[in-house]
């Protein structure tokens, strides 16, 4: 081979070609049997208009062809097991294997929903203890496990609200919310058919106490806050800010997205905090990202348990059964129980650790996010200069000043190795760059993190317009995204 | 950079009244913090707005983000172009970007806007 290798296909690393362009006439991924009943024209059996004849350049591949196709796509993408994942406010911890081992045991991955209780109570338990757990950890009275995600606990949280107001005599129309709030919290109070108004934080990026007593009215329904906020501090007035909305008969409602820096050291009960909800697909360790599924659990006070979805669990002398009697619930928010799988892996996270070991996890992630924070602030501008928490953020102010933003500096940590951390939010912080490490990453993956942005800084520094045209090394450098957005291209044409 | 005869707000939008019509907009400071505008929701002809409130949305390769309506009123006329080219937006802020006319119902409103040299003032300070 005297001329080099001549290259036949591209290396598995390199680009992929589209499902469409490795079709080939009359391949299928199947064999049927040959018909062994009388054929039937289906535009007979159907209507004309409900049939058609092809569809125009469908894929016709083996099955081969679709597992490999697949199977290398999947390998571009980055993990948690591949390493550290910074994303701030996503918690994107690592799923520990003992989990899925619980979550595939026969009676756990193959239960029916419609099979009778009899055959549940051990599905029933687990759910049971579940809600037990999350109470014991929040500091609150009452758990539905039904909703989804975070977003549809939010928005399960805010109907309880409503009801709750409702059966007083009045659901009231506003809903408070913090400007350093996820963009989730506006749209769910704006679903739940409350108007929106927001707060705007004092200059230690906290709720300013003084606004708000000015903005509790009786058209106030609840405020809807994080603690620890999306700069990663913690609210320190938040029992004060309870107390303001309590006084005038509104609730207070907690995203529990942070709840990753609470956990076996805070509880949102003890703070006054009304109703939140809880994501287990960032603070249990259940797969975050890929489609999850996520679980979104709501925890209330007991002032608010009379609203919860139906059914709940109840236990009738030494079974559990399913309780539909209840005619002040909101109604249900999802099919059957929930993500039940999820349950079961979030369960499996929180007996593996015990309470000690929750709290452990908690102070190791808030040590992991001030390690960071330490190395990292001499060369990044921190945004707020209070304790962080689990995650802190940075400014690119002192970048920028060189002609390089957070964006730039997100897409150079790729050729680095490592995913980006949350870029341009939380949007009160100019520039932001929010990092969240999570309790999962050794004190080595930790330094190899920081070395890389402070390794970025320099090359800023020497180098801008470099750093600019980054990533590098991956297989398609800068995109579009301006005209992605402005002119996307929905459909494969060929 | 900043027209005389244009009026502004603390939220960066900017106001060109002429026989008691505004005509709105967002400002060269909004577009640029913004980055590259990809999307803009207009409002519908014949809204009726009122000062400080939302009433059009655009959308940046960063952000979503409200417009306020810097004057109370009535919608007149709206910039359709922008639909197929929000990137006016950033090119041509306080011209061709212009967002919609707005037949004021309280034209003693403008006189609480900022002027030019407020405006920039405060961008200053900002």
């Amino acid at each position: 081979m005297s001329e080099g290798i001549k290259k036949v296909r591209q290396q598995p690393s390199q680009n992929e070609d589209l499902l469409f362009e490795i079709s080939s006439p009359g391949k299928a991924g199947y064999q049927l049997p040959p018909l062994d009943v009388p054929s039937v024209d289906p535009r007979a059996a159907l209507g004309a208009g409900n049939t058609r004849d092809a569809i125009d350049d469908f894929p016709e591949v083996s099955e081969v062809d679709v597992i490999r196709h697949f199977t290398r796509l999947s390998t571009w993408n980055y993990a948690i097991d591949l390493g550290l994942y910074p994303l701030g406010s996503c918690t994107m911890k690592y799923n520990p294997r003992i989990n899925e081992a619980a979550a595939r045991v026969e009676g756990m991955a193959w239960p029916h929903p419609y099979q009778p209780d009899s055959l549940s109570q051990g599905a029933m338990e687990v759910m049971a203890e579940l809600e037990r757990c999350l109470n014991a950890i929040t500091g609150m009275d009452a758990v539905t496990l039904q909703p989804a995600a975070g977003a549809h606990g939010e928005f399960a949280g805010i109907l309880l609200i409503r009801a709750y107001l409702e059966s007083k005599g009045n659901p009231r129309k506003k809903i408070l919310i913090p400007d350093s709030a996820h963009g989730t919290n506006p749209a769910t109070a704006h679903m739940a058919g409350y108007q929106v108004e927001n707060i705007a934080s004092n200059s230690r990026g906290m709720v300013d106490t003084e606004i708000l007593m000015k903005a509790v009215d009786d058209d106030v329904a609840a405020l809807m806050v994080t603690n620890p906020n999306t700069l990663g501090v913690f609210e320190e007035h938040i029992a004060d800010v309870a107390k303001i909305l309590h006084d005038k008969g509104a609730l207070l409602y907690m995203d529990g997205a942070n709840m990753n820096a609470l956990v076996g050291v805070s509880r949102p009960g003890d703070f006054g905090v009304d109703v939140m909800h809880l994501n287990l697909h960032k603070t249990f360790s259940t797969p975050h990202g890929g489609g999850g599924p996520g679980s979104g659990p709501v925890a209330v006070k007991k002032i608010l348990e009379p609203f919860l979805p139906a059914p709940r669990l109840k236990r009738v002398g030494d079974k559990w059964e399913w309780n539909y009697n209840l005619p002040d619930a909101v109604g249900r928010v999802r099919a059957f129980y929930g993500n039940f799988g999820v349950l079961v892996r979030a369960l499996a996270y929180i007996m593996a650790h015990g309470g000690d070991g929750l709290k452990r996890a908690t102070l190791d992630a808030v040590l992991n996010a001030n390690y960071l924070r330490k190395r990292l602030e001499k060369h990044y501008q921190i945004a707020y200069n209070e304790p962080s928490m689990h995650e802190c953020v940075f400014s690119d102010d002192i970048q920028k000043k060189l002609g390089a933003d957070t964006g730039n500096i997100a897409k150079r940590l790729i050729d680095y190795g490592f995913h980006p951390y949350t870029v341009s939010f939380p949007l009160i912080v100019h520039g932001a760059l929010m990092i969240e490490p999570t309790e999962t990453e050794s004190k080595r993956e930790l330094d190899l993190f920081a070395d890389a942005l402070i390794s970025i800084a320099e090359e800023i520094e020497e180098n801008v317009e470099f750093v600019k045209q980054s990533p590098h090394s991956t297989r398609t450098s800068k995109v579009d995204e301006v005209g992605a957005a402005r002119k996307p291209v929905v459909r494969w044409k060929r | 950079m900043y027209p005389d005869n244009y009026r502004y707000t603390k939220e960066h939008e900017w106001v060109h009244v002429e026989a008691g019509a505004g005509t709105v907009g967002i400002t060269d400071h909004a577009q640029h913090e913004l980055g590259d505008i990809v999307y803009v929701e207009l409002p519908k002809l014949g809204a009726k707005v009122e000062q400080g409130k939302a009433f059009a949305v655009v959308e940046s390769v960063k952000a979503a983000s409200d417009i306020y309506a810097p004057v109370t009123g009535e919608v007149i006329a709206i910039n359709e172009a922008l639909t197929n080219a929000p990137e006016t937006l950033n090119a041509d802020p306080h011209v061709g970007g212009w967002i919609a006319k707005i037949k004021l119902s309280v034209p003693e409103e403008v006189d609480r806007l900022l002027s030019p040299s407020d405006y920039q003032a405060y961008l200053g300070a900002e």
